[in-house]
């Protein structure tokens, strides 16, 4: 029988990257000086898994470079080594080395062991052993003959080991044709025998062609070190004496339970009926699916509860149905309210179905959060700063596609937070800080949104210096007054950049503007707080998930779009004297404090309203990026989540118009994109008179 | 039919193992940990207990040692699944009451070798 190994690789590769992460986290919190018992154990448990799958399911480069990763592990672990900052460095390079070759084995590609050979080297090198002294050959087959004597002087409490005589000669007359003496003499009266010893010994002549003493040695394996066994070629004649193996264990016959030899039954049980259990209990073929992204998987691991939910709803909407199949099969007016009834259940379960089924897609940041810790640990190390991450709301959900594109705008935010603004430990120290800077992590829940921040203690933004980068780039006018939140604000503007020299670590004026780009196509945004000489928070906010859509239905003539219900702040009819009327721009409204800019929405989108007149229509107020606006319809519908389905896949991107939906009649509606409207208006020109708005 | 338990930490060992012996037509009980092996034990009456060693909560060699304290296994074949060739793990395994031990890496028919030696 052959067993296909490669029906595990899956679930072999699976483990293994968690391994690699839990080797990871563990090295990063090992601390040379005091090392935790706890933590080292499960970084070798790790390591040491690795190398048993790698070695097991083939795949020796792994295997043998998690060899010596384990054995100094080993070592450290034993405590008779002690370990460097730099051996924890060389550790963690190997797990990236590792998680590498596992991603390209899993790929199916051809492995580059370059690496892995090198840094394999400088384990030996610590270990002491010669470069890949380690070779596990087959043991030599020894000497043969044609026949053994062999006497096995077992150890009294053998038996309560397991290992059972009477198996041993079975192997050994599988051989060739075996004669056995058994001496008694070592029994002792009834009265002082204790019944879960072995008291026998034997001397057994071994006859058979060319019997090679390994397959002897064996058969006694796992006894050899506690039994007296001397194996001996048998001279060239042979006399045969006693024929029947067992033949004299006559004294302990009546203890069937004992299981001294004769108690040995059922040995000859059938091990064959293979074809029904394996077909059942096959693991499902492993989908050779081509080279996985490097990023976006495919496949998602989904808390049992939550598939237990979903299949609990599916339930109750099968029992609805049910329901709902009865009274129509013979329906009569007076069964109305039942109707409307498990019309009612129907919509709850909907409802509760639809959450269920998103939140599968919803998994803790943590699966983001969880790579930082190396990375600020190494950047920290090049930087030759001193800086302590603290991360916070790991445990936030976020949706998996979210999830898997805000990864490199967090991983930007995060250098620049290290390399620009942590300052090195002696200045902190002449500045009256602490030496070790903070840079936190913090994820959390606001409104329909996903807050996520990244605060740190360092120098804050240079407010002079980056409004003298934006006057000599022409970003701002030369005698532009603008208030702190908006100079800082510029460091999202393309071409930007403030660092006097372009470091490895982070941008090179390229960065900011990718940043805010990348994030708002998620649906989110980004801004930052700072104050000059005590750190800068950068708050990014996306939405759940990409899929929904909180909407309000907004009817302008004919037209019925949709308007996010997160960035409505109010609607409001008019009061004609509150708005006013700029020459060459567009009318505002003053509203309490703040003049709001308006834009009718069916010039915008070129319509005829119910009504061009603004106090026959409504004016709704939303928000972008702090930057208010009135969007001038002609009736507010209901509110509904929708489900976004994406313009551009199905037509084009239109300017304003983030994605479409299908209503509950069947129409096609527009979802609007605040950001983009708001910046239509500010091409308008309202871009001074809307920043103003503060100062007002 | 034989009852196997296979108790490692690693899922794709016990996948693998598990799939070889049940293909060999033994009934089998998988636990991830010394603990949960015990469990196993106590709840289904196993002919034989193949354990790794290296495990969190309850490492293979501790678990043994209880075994051996069970009525129902004092006698049951127990191997321990070791990396280690050396001879540490083994004499602390067979201290601890195991009856023997298969080598990893093992091939699947060297597993089905090794437990038909052990089960005849």
């Amino acid at each position: 029988m052959t067993i296909e190994l490669s029906q595990f690789f899956q679930v072999f590769f699976e483990e293994s990257f968690e391994g690699l992460d839990v080797m990871e986290s563990g090295l990063l919190s090992l601390d040379p000086e005091n090392i935790d018992n706890e933590e080292i154990n499960s970084i070798f448990r790790a390591a040491h898994s690795i190398k048993g799958g790698s070695a097991t399911f083939g795949f020796s480069s792994v295997a043998d470079f998690t060899h010596v990763m384990e054995t100094l592990l080993d070592e450290v672990r034993s405590g008779s080594r002690s370990i460097s900052q730099d051996t924890v460095d060389l550790f963690l390079q190997s797990v990236d080395c590792l998680r590498e070759l596992l991603q390209g084995l899993q790929a199916e590609e051809e492995v580059d062991t370059t690496r892995a050979v090198e840094l394999r080297g400088q384990f030996e090198e610590i270990l002491g052993v010669a470069p890949g002294a380690e070779t596990t050959g087959e043991p030599a087959a020894g000497p043969q003959s044609a026949g053994w004597h062999i006497v096995f002087n077992p150890c009294e409490d053998m038996l309560q080991t397991g290992n059972e005589p009477v198996r041993m000669f079975f192997q050994l007359a599988e051989l060739g044709q075996m004669t056995v003496r058994t001496d008694i003499s070592r029994l002792p009266s009834f009265s002082g025998m204790t019944l879960e010893n072995c008291y026998f010994s034997w001397e057994i002549d071994l006859i058979g062609p060319a019997i090679a003493k390994s397959s002897i040695d064996e058969v006694f394996e796992w006894v050899v070190d506690d039994c007296d066994i001397i194996i001996t070629p048998l001279a060239a004649e042979h006399s045969v004496t006693v024929d029947a193996p067992a033949a004299t264990s006559v004294p302990v016959e009546t203890q069937a339970d004992i299981p001294v030899p004769a108690a040995a039954t059922s040995i000859d049980e059938p091990a064959t009926e293979t074809g029904l259990a394996s077909a059942k209990d096959a693991a499902p073929a492993v989908a050779k699916t081509g080279a996985p992204k490097k990023n976006e998987s495919g496949s998602i691991r989904v808390d049992i509860e939550k598939i237990d939910t979903l299949i609990n709803m599916v339930g109750e909407l099968v029992i609805t149905q049910s329901m709902l199949g009865q009274i129509g099969a013979d329906f009569t007016f007076d069964k109305i309210g039942k109707l409307q009834e498990g019309l009612q259940d129907l919509e709850r379960n909907v409802q509760v179905l639809h959450e269920s089924v998103m939140q599968i897609r919803m998994l803790p940041i943590s699966f983001t959060f969880n790579r930082f810790p190396r990375m600020v640990r190494d950047l920290s190390r090049q930087l030759g700063k001193k800086i302590e991450l603290v991360v916070k709301g790991e445990q936030t959900e976020l949706d998996k596609t979210v999830m898997e594109k805000i990864g490199d705008p967090l991983v930007h935010l995060l250098r620049n937070s290290l390399d620009h603004g942590i300052e090195k430990p002696e200045v902190r120290v002449a500045k009256g800080k602490p030496e070790t800077g903070i840079v936190s992590l913090n994820a959390f829940h606001q409104g329909g949104n996903i807050i996520i921040e990244i605060t740190d203690d360092g120098n804050g933004l240079p407010r002079d210096k980056i409004l003298k980068k934006a006057q000599a780039n022409g970003i701002v006018g030369p005698d532009a007054h603008l208030t702190d939140e908006q100079i800082h604000d510029l460091i999202f503007q393309p071409g930007f950049s403030t660092a006097e020299v372009v470091s490895d670590v982070s941008g090179r004026g390229v960065g900011m503007d990718v940043v805010r780009r990348n994030i708002q196509e998620l649906g989110g945004h980004v801004s930052v707080k700072s104050k000059e000489g005590q750190g800068s928070t950068f708050s990014i906010s996306l939405p759940l998930t990409l899929a929904i859509l909180d909407g309000q239905l907004v009817r302008v003539g004919k037209q019925v779009y949709i308007f996010p219900l997160v960035s409505i702040i109010e609607s409001l009819s008019v009061d004609m004297k509150q708005v006013s009327t700029v020459a060459g721009a567009c009318d505002l409204l003053r509203l309490r404090e703040d003049y709001i800019p308006i834009i009718p929405l069916y010039d915008a989108f070129g319509i005829e309203p119910d009504s061009r007149n603004l106090e026959n229509s409504l004016i709704v107020i939303v928000e972008s990026e702090g930057v208010k606006v009135g969007l001038v319809v002609d009736e507010l519908q209901a509110q509904q989540q929708v489900v976004i389905k994406s313009l551009e896949t199905n037509y084009q991107s239109v300017e304003g118009i983030s994605g479409a939906t299908i209503l509950g009649d069947g129409t096609v509606s527009l979802i609007l994109d605040i950001a983009g409207i708001v910046k239509m208006a500010q091409g308008i020109g309202i871009n001074d008179l809307s920043s103003g708005q503060q100062a007002a | 039919m034989s009852k196997i338990l296979a108790v490692d930490d690693s899922a794709s060992m016990r996948q693998m193992i598990s799939f070889t012996l049940k293909s060999a037509g033994f009934d089998v009980v998988e636990a991830a940990d010394g603990i949960e092996g015990l469990n196993q034990a106590q709840q289904h009456k196993c002919d034989l207990v193949l354990s790794d060693v290296n495990m969190p909560n309850m490492d293979g060699i501790t678990m043994t040692r209880e075994l051996r304290g069970l009525p129902d296994y004092k006698y049951t074949p127990i191997l321990m699944l070791t990396t280690e060739s050396g001879g540490d793990k083994k004499s602390e395994g067979k201290n601890a009451g195991a009856t023997g031990w298969i080598v990893k890496p093992f091939k699947p028919d060297q597993l089905l070798n090794t437990i038909k030696k052990v089960l005849g």
